[in-house]
C-alpha cells in the first residue's frame, strides 16, 4: 500500500489573504522573524497500487482533475 | 421562454431565481442534477446560487462531476445560453466554461449586503438592455467571490469585451468589496452564450427588496 500526502497552495503571485491575516496575527503574538506565511491544504490517499510511477501518475491526474485548482492553486505530490 | 434552473445538493438560489423569471413571463424548471440532459425546450439555462456539496475541497469543486454537467457543457458548446449566480459562476469556472477563477475574499469575512455595479459590455444578450456605465445596485452574498484571472488572461477579456460588470459606488467608481483583479464582478465566454456573476440580479427584482436593478438583467435572456 502507497500512502500519498498532496499538498495544495496558492500558486507564487497569488494573493494569500489566510496566509496574511495568520502572518498578521503571530505578529500580533509577538512572535518575530517571520518573513511570510503560505495557508494550503494536505490531502492523504491512501491507495492500493503498490508501484510508485502508477501511483505518481494516477495522483497526478486526481490532482489536475479534482485536488488542485491549477488556474491558482499548485500541488505537490510526496508518496510515502 | 423556458428557463431551466439547476439543482444540486446545497443549492438553495433556486427557487428565487424560479419566482424572479416566472415574474418576467417565462416558464421555468428545476432540473435535479441527476439529469443527464437538458430539456430540449430550454431558452436559457441557470445555475443557481447556493452552496453545492457544501462547498467541500473548493466552491463548486465537486458539483463540476455531476451528472448533469455533462449535458450542460454540450448545451454551452452547442450554443445554448448558460448563466451562472454567485455559486452558480463557481461551478461554471471550475468546469471550465468561463475563465479565471474565485478565490476566499481579501477580507476573508462573507459578504451579504448590497453594492453597486457598472456595466462594462452591454454588447451581449444578458445586459443589452443596459447601457456601458450604467450603475445598478444589486446584492451580493459571497465568501469566496475573489475572482481572480493571471495578466494575460486579463488581457483576452478585455480584448473579446468578456468583463461584464465591475464593483463600483453609486457613482460608478471602482470599489471593490472582496479582492477581485480589476474589481471584476462578472465576466461571460468567448463566445458570448456562457455568463457569470458573483451579485444576485434574482434578488433585486421588487423595489420592496431595496431594488429592482435585476430585471432589466434578466429580461435580456428573455426578450432574444
Amino acid at each position: 500500500m502507497i500512502k500519498a500526502i498532496v499538498n495544495v497552495s496558492l500558486k507564487a503571485g497569488v494573493l494569500d489573504s489566510q496566509g496574511k491575516a495568520v502572518h498578521h496575527a503571530l505578529d500580533s503574538l509577538h512572535f518575530e522573524g517571520v518573513n511570510d506565511v503560505r495557508v494550503g491544504k494536505q490531502i492523504v490517499l491512501k491507495l492500493e497500487e503498490t508501484d510508485k510511477t502508477k501511483a505518481m501518475a494516477n495522483v497526478t491526474k486526481m490532482c489536475e482533475e479534482l485536488l488542485a485548482n491549477t488556474v491558482i492553486e499548485d500541488y505537490e505530490i510526496e508518496l510515502v | 421562454m423556458k428557463v431551466t434552473i439547476l439543482q444540486f445538493p446545497g443549492t438553495n438560489c433556486e427557487y428565487d431565481t424560479q419566482h424572479a423569471f416566472e415574474q418576467l413571463g417565462a416558464t421555468t424548471e428545476i432540473l435535479w442534477h441527476k439529469a443527464e440532459s437538458i430539456p430540449s425546450d430550454t431558452n436559457l439555462l441557470v445555475v443557481a446560487g447556493g452552496f453545492s456539496y457544501g462547498d467541500y475541497l473548493r466552491s463548486g469543486a465537486i458539483a463540476k462531476f455531476s451528472p448533469v454537467m455533462k449535458a450542460v457543457t454540450e448545451y454551452a458548446n452547442s450554443g445554448g445560453k448558460v448563466l451562472g449566480i454567485c455559486n452558480g459562476f463557481q461551478v461554471l469556472t471550475e468546469a471550465g466554461l468561463l475563465p479565471g477563477a474565485l478565490k476566499r475574499n481579501d477580507s476573508l469575512h462573507f459578504l451579504s449586503k448590497h453594492h453597486h455595479l457598472k456595466v462594462i459590455n452591454n454588447d451581449n444578450v444578458f445586459l443589452k438592455k443596459l447601457s456601458n456605465n450604467d450603475v445598478v445596485n444589486i446584492p451580493i452574498a459571497h465568501h469566496d467571490g475573489n475572482y481572480y484571472i493571471d495578466q494575460d488572461g486579463l488581457k483576452d477579456l478585455y480584448e473579446n469585451n468578456q468583463v461584464l460588470l465591475k464593483y463600483t459606488d453609486e457613482n460608478g467608481e471602482e470599489k471593490n468589496p472582496n479582492g477581485s483583479v480589476d474589481s471584476i464582478a462578472g465576466v461571460c465566454n468567448k463566445d458570448k452564450n456562457v455568463f457569470g456573476l458573483m451579485p444576485h440580479p434574482e434578488r433585486a427584482m421588487e423595489i420592496v427588496l431595496g431594488s429592482d436593478d435585476g430585471v432589466n438583467m434578466l429580461k435580456g435572456f428573455l426578450e432574444a
